[in-house]
């Protein structure tokens, strides 16, 4: 019977030490607080390609810059920062967050704001002259009742139509000028259908029918009512919004049947076989044409159709999480990324342009020279789909009502879901 | 006294590990979800959140979005649990013959179950593509090539909800099925020979011995693997995130949308629909728990 009771209590005792084990599976993980050193915990969603060429050229920067401390790589991998957001929102929900975390400029940062995550940054953007350095177009769009939040390490534009001039000149379209309008570009889709290209337009799911929807709202509507969609200026509920919708629906038309089931980068690959004519892409596809070494002869670009004085950004930027474990280090990286040498090494490698005006344009390839000058003298509007314009749960509600209506085709009903998703937080 | 406590103390110190863990980790938390679904709690802040009765629920029943996903989830569990049941229960009956080769067979029909949800989700979601025409791929691709072109559709991609779903489901069927037969495998081969040879001698045909006798016997099987399904197409997400991406009106279920919810971090409305998805397994687990537990009193 003595053995019988010690191998109960062996028993016991295995499985408390499961317990235990369970419990504190917390411990180990995130923020560097443990070690008490000078480590500043870099979270971003930058894991491979272009995106982890451009991180590593800023943690050179900062190698030279910040001396004192140690850059730690807590990058998570996965499409838009999709799994990064969750692993982030669980680091944060448990008050352990890393030093800094990248998250879109604009109002997508509200979430954090509104949950206490994050701090204010303007003191900085004086203390570094960011408020110079950027235009303040930029600044305005950052800024969330009187602070700014985040600092912006690159800038991306989204309103760009991507075109193949082979396919283009079946139905004798100048492929290197933009159509006047939105009219004047389904006018060119229609041609181009007569001249036997089934699909003109390729289109994928999700978040790049929400960019055309915004491109053609924003060519409709103009770029400060287009603005008042997000801030609550403009109503949803207007003719003019119904008749963009419209218009919307007829691009669907001209659109692959098989949009709800690939990615943006197979719609690119259409444009490129020859199978579509145009896709609406923001200006990383410069970057992915390269990796698939696509010569430049072999396609054109324009700012999609009606927006050619506007500029729709999104920007990748950089945080300061509330009861950050070691503010100063955290700010020595914010510094690194404002500043001219970090947004040269970070764009440069990562296909995308510098949010400061004193940039060199001289040290980046063509597209992004061309994109540079228009940073400078365009219209600053802001994108709804990659977080700038709209917050997480709005653009979730969004690209619900948007593949709701890439089937049922309701004008009306798409019009009063958006209005609803622009209600919600 | 001291003997009472050998009788059952060593159980009762086995089982404690056990009874702590899930009251804590199951119950605990199914506490904890429900308590956070009666609060105003819609962002991550931390600190108390006010309590709003069943606000939170009220408003989910008058919203587009989940009324939406429970019908689509309601379609696609009468689609998988029909689908699953009959094509299990035709290859058990095949196997049931005694085919030569049977184990390979059974082991080909079981083998789709080892393959996890997200992965087959990948795979299926190249094959359901929606092109059709010169351009399909995948199942349309294979339907032209055998000249079957009448049956190329869109898939999940489709207008109505029933194929949208039953596209949904065709994967999960196809991934479950196998285990279904291995249920009803088990259960032919437990009914005594005995009664077939009666039935026999009796002069029952071969459609009258099933109808009459075999699957009376089967009638407990079937309702186990009712229950299993049932609880399997409730839970059902990675399959559907994996074919069509976390934000497809068409083919939301309310699992999905949970995720979708708590993603942006609207913590109180994630646990009213945990809560509601809790509540509607609970209907289809609890009468049959319920009989069991009753069955195994009457032996």
């Amino acid at each position: 019977m003595r053995g019988g009771l010690s191998k109960t209590l062996a028993l016991v005792g295995a499985a408390g030490l499961l317990a235990v084990s369970a419990c504190g599976n917390s411990d180990d993980s995130g923020g560097g607080d443990s070690s008490a050193s000078k480590d500043v915990t870099v979270f971003t969603w930058w894991a491979d390609g272009g995106e982890k060429a451009g991180l590593d050229g800023l943690v050179s920067v900062f190698g030279t810059e910040c001396k004192d401390y140690k850059f730690v790589n807590s990058a998570v991998a996965g499409g838009a920062g999709a799994n990064a957001k969750q692993v982030l929102a669980n680091d944060l929900q448990a008050g352990k967050p890393p030093s800094t975390f990248q998250a879109h400029a604009g109002a997508e940062l509200k979430d954090y704001i509104n949950a206490g995550q994050v701090d204010d940054v303007s003191q900085l953007y004086k203390d570094y002259g960011l408020d110079k350095a950027f235009p303040q177009n930029l600044i305005d769009n950052l800024t969330v009742d009187g602070k700014i939040y985040s600092i912006p390490a690159n800038i991306h534009r989204a309103n760009v139509v991507w075109t193949n001039p082979t396919v283009l000149k079946k139905a004798n379209i100048d492929a290197t000028k933009a159509p006047a309008s939105v009219d004047a570009w389904i006018a060119d889709l229609t041609k181009l259908k007569a001249a036997g290209v089934a699909a003109p337009l390729g289109l994928s799911k999700g978040f790049a029918q929400e960019m055309l929807v915004e491109t053609t709202l924003l060519a409709e509507l103009g770029p400060d009512k287009f603005k008042g969609l997000w801030d609550g200026k403009t109503d949803w509920a207007g003719a003019d919004v119904t008749a963009a919708l419209n218009k919307y629906k007829t691009l669907l038309s001209f659109s692959n049947a098989d949009r709800e089931a690939i990615d943006w980068s197979d719609s690119l690959g259409y444009v490129n076989a020859g199978k579509a004519g145009y896709t609406l892409m923001g200006d990383w596809v410069a970057a992915q044409q390269l990796a698939n070494k696509v010569p430049e002869t072999a396609y054109t670009y324009w700012p999609a159709p009606g927006t050619g004085d506007s500029f729709q950004f999104l920007a990748d930027s950089f945080t300061l999480p509330t009861n950050g474990a070691d503010p100063d280090g955290a700010k020595c990286w914010l510094k690194v990324v404002g500043s001219a040498e970090g947004q040269k090494a970070f764009n440069t490698k990562k296909g995308s342009i510098p949010a400061r005006s004193d940039a060199d344009p001289a040290d980046y390839p063509k597209y992004q020279q061309t994109a540079m000058a228009d940073w400078k003298k365009d219209t600053i509007v802001p994108s709804c789909a990659h977080g700038a314009a709209c917050t997480a749960g709005q653009n979730n509600d969004i690209l619900s009502a948007l593949s709701q209506f890439s089937g049922s085709q309701d004008v009306a009903k798409l019009q009063k879901a958006l209005g609803t998703a622009m209600k919600t937080s | 006294m001291h003997g009472r406590i050998r009788t059952w103390g060593p159980g009762a110190l086995v089982l404690l590990p056990t009874v702590l863990l899930l009251g804590y980790f199951v119950y605990g938390l199914i506490a904890w979800s429900f308590n956070t679904s009666l609060t105003n709690r819609h962002t991550a802040r931390k600190g108390p959140a006010d309590y709003v009765g069943f606000e939170n629920y009220g408003h989910l029943f008058t919203e587009d979005r989940f009324l939406n996903s429970l019908k689509n989830l309601g379609v696609l569990t009468v689609a998988f649990i029909v689908g699953t049941l009959i094509f299990g229960l035709i290859w058990a009956l095949l196997l049931e013959k005694g085919v030569p080769g049977e184990s390979i067979f059974r082991s080909v029909f079981l083998f789709p179950m080892a393959i996890s949800m997200i992965a087959s989700g990948v795979v299926w979601g190249w094959l359901l593509n929606p092109s059709q025409g010169d351009d399909a791929r995948g199942l349309n691709r294979l339907f032209a090539i055998l000249h079957l072109n009448f049956l190329e559709n869109p898939w999940w991609t489709g207008g109505s909800r029933w194929t949208t779903m039953m596209s949904i489901a065709l994967p999960a069927v196809w991934q479950m099925s196998g285990y279904i037969m291995a249920l009803f495998l088990a259960g032919f081969r437990g009914i005594p020979p005995e009664l077939r040879e009666a039935a026999r001698v009796d002069g029952a045909s071969e459609f009258k011995l099933y109808r009459h006798v075999l699957f009376p016997q089967l009638s407990p099987i079937a309702l186990s693997a009712l229950i299993i399904l049932g609880h399997i197409s409730l839970k059902l997400f990675d399959l559907i995130y994996a074919i069509t991406g976390p934000n497809q009106f068409r083919t939301e279920v309310p699992a999905i949308l949970m995720w979708n919810t708590l993603l942006r971090s609207d913590q109180a409305k994630a646990a009213a629909i945990a809560i509601v998805m809790l509540a509607v397994v609970a209907v289809l687990v609890i009468p049959y728990l319920a009989l069991t537990v009753r069955h195994e009193e009457e032996r």
